[in-house]
């Protein structure tokens, strides 16, 4: 019997071996994606030990976030709950100084932070937005000033007159 | 630790900051940026000549202010004069291959002139001008506004010298559709995005047409200081400083209100007064044109312990576009005024010069007052004017604290 037994195997064969052409192609794929990735990350991450060790150099690590009578020597900010996650997100671009000077509501700063967001570059912050606005609104609250404030730290001097 | 090391140490940490949250933008900053902190030498006062009582309300971006003592010369000298800045101060500037183009829709052509063509080919004129931030003495306003709490030192009056902006214009023509005229400079956004610019302000041709608006190249007779400026800036004395553009190598000629950073949602105050801490939509706001009345006293510092029963007082008074009219003070919180002589301007839009001998009744705790008058008859409040959003235009009297033994 010159039977259709081996045609038919043969489209078997040949079914399984495209198969698995198809397969090898996709892990091919799925691992070169995989590598490409990893090289990447892999760069940035060497760019960021670089960075590290030269910070790491330049000055002892316990001094870069030393807390000094409530306040982080570095950036002039109040030592609490949520201090990190200020430092880390808002004082790349501009100072903190920028930061302390103002006075806000949490409404106000949500606003603020949106239009950085908008207009100056700001990355979203998801849940560490809650995080810094209460941060704001609780060591930087706004004092009452009214119509006129009364002359205040008044350094006395005598004048010859 | 050392200021420098503290600066270095502090830009260092911007760039693990924004490894740690941001490797793409963080790795992107690295490469080739040396943070301005890093460059100079020291301090700010150091860094840019400036006197050590000078406050320093922002370092990154440089926003410094005077105290009203330290402003008591007739012409403002650079040690006393504030910076503002909206981003990084331009580095590697070269005055020899410096160029400015007229561009912009209602430019009859484009043109590009080279400093030194500037300087040779137009009359140079020099003005004394008052130049004072729109947002001086935003620290009084209640509720707070957003942004670098000035005080009172946010203003000063240089010797500028310059050509006149409209005798470039007129030499290149423009069309009669011409509206206002934007400034560009070289100042890089603090995000160094170099797609973003800082700030790109401007005016309207009639104000860029008048004879004491500028393209100055000195200041009090030397080179304008890199931070003022350097090489060309743009100074429109009488209108918030945020006009008087620095770094400027491009103006261009706009048939509309120009549509540069800083002339939406800021530099303005409501058209229509609004009650304190209301919020207003972007089209119910004016851009502020020129600044109002003014006066500080800059002689003696505030604080002074004195024996006899008189003291000698000094001061400058300004008026945006206009000139100050009258003088006057009060040693009883506006019961009764007295007016002094106030000088005449050393041109039109210079700031004027007032001086009194002010005499006290009896020992005790006083407070000098001192308001100014505009040729319209307005004078400074007593109490902060109109609440707007930004804090700008604060005029409130400027008092001193004074103690008679
Ligand atoms: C990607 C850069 C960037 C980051 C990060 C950033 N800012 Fe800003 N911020 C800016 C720029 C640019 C300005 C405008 C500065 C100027 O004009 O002087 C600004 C201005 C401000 C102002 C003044 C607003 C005003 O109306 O004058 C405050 C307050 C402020 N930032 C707070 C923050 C806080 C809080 C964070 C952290 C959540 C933050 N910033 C993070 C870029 C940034």
């Amino acid at each position: 019997m010159e039977s259709n037994f081996p045609t038919s195997l043969r489209i078997v064969i040949i079914r399984a071996m495209l198969k698995l052409a198809g397969l090898l192609l996709l892990i091919l794929i799925a691992g070169g994606v995989y590598l490409i990735r990893d090289i990447h990350l892999k760069n940035a991450a060497y760019e960021a030990s670089i960075a590290k060790t030269v910070v790491e150099d330049t000055f002892n690590e316990e001094e870069w976030d030393k807390i000094e009578n409530g306040i982080h020597v570095r950036t002039g900010l109040i030592d609490a709950e949520g201090l990190m996650t200020v430092v880390s997100n808002c004082t790349s671009c501009h100072s903190a100084k920028l930061i302390t000077q103002n006075r806000m509501s949490a409404e106000r700063w949500n606003e603020t932070i949106k239009w950085m967001q908008k207009t100056q570059g700001l990355w979203e912050l998801g849940g560490n937005q809650e995080i810094i606005v209460n941060y704001l609104v609780t060591n930087y609250p706004s004092k009452k000033k009214g119509r006129r404030m009364i002359l205040e730290n008044i350094e006395w001097y005598e004048l010859e007159n | 630790m050392k200021r420098k090391e503290f600066i270095k140490k502090a830009a260092l940490s911007s760039f693990a900051v924004l490894l740690g949250t941001d490797i793409v933008f963080g790795s992107k900053i690295l490469k080739g940026y040396t943070p301005i902190a890093l460059q100079g030498p020291d301090d700010p006062f150091t860094l840019f000549k400036k006197d050590k009582g000078m406050v320093v309300l922002n370092d990154k971006p440089w926003n410094i202010e005077a105290q009203a003592h330290l402003l008591n010369d007739d012409i403002t000298p650079n040690a006393s004069m504030f910076i503002r800045n909206n981003g990084l101060v331009p580095e590697g500037i070269d005055a020899n291959t410096w160029t400015l183009t007229i561009d912009g829709e209602s430019a009859a052509i484009q043109k590009t002139y080279t400093l030194a063509e500037l300087k040779s080919k137009f009359k140079h004129y020099t003005y004394q001008l008052a130049i004072e931030c729109g947002g001086n003495g935003r620290n009084e306003f209640d509720p707070p506004a957003k942004g670098n709490q000035w005080t009172v030192g946010a203003v000063h009056c240089a010797s500028w010298t310059g050509v006149r902006l409209k005798d470039i214009l007129e030499d290149v023509g423009i069309k009669s559709n011409a509206v206002y005229i934007g400034f560009h400079g070289v100042d890089k956004h603090l995000s160094r995005d170099p797609k973003k610019e800082p700030i790109s302000r401007g005016c309207p041709m009639a104000k860029a047409m008048q004879d004491e608006t500028l393209l100055a190249f000195k200041m009090n007779g030397k080179d304008i200081p890199l931070v003022h400026g350097f090489p060309l800036r743009l100074v429109a004395g009488g209108w918030p400083a945020s006009v008087s553009g620095k770094w400027v190598n491009r103006i261009s000629v706009r048939n509309k209100v120009h549509d540069g950073t800083k002339m939406e949602g800021a530099y303005k105050v409501p058209c229509n007064p609004v009650a304190p801490g209301e919020k207003v939509k972007e089209e119910d706001m004016c851009i502020i044109e020129s600044m109002p009345v003014k006066s500080l006293i800059t002689s003696p510092k505030t604080g002074a312990i004195i024996s006899g029963k008189s003291l000698k007082i000094r001061g400058h008074a300004w008026a945006g576009e206009l000139e100050v009219a009258k003088m006057e003070y009060s040693i009883d919180f506006g019961s009764t005024w007295t007016s002094c002589p106030i000088g005449k301007p050393a041109n039109r839009l210079a700031w004027q010069h007032f001086s009194a001998t002010v005499q006290f009744p009896k020992s005790g705790y006083y407070e000098i007052w001192a308001r100014a008058t505009d040729s319209r008859g307005l004078a400074q409040p007593m109490l902060l004017p109109g609440w707007n959003p930004k804090g700008y235009l604060n005029n409130a009297c400027h008092r001193i604290a004074i103690k008679v033994k």
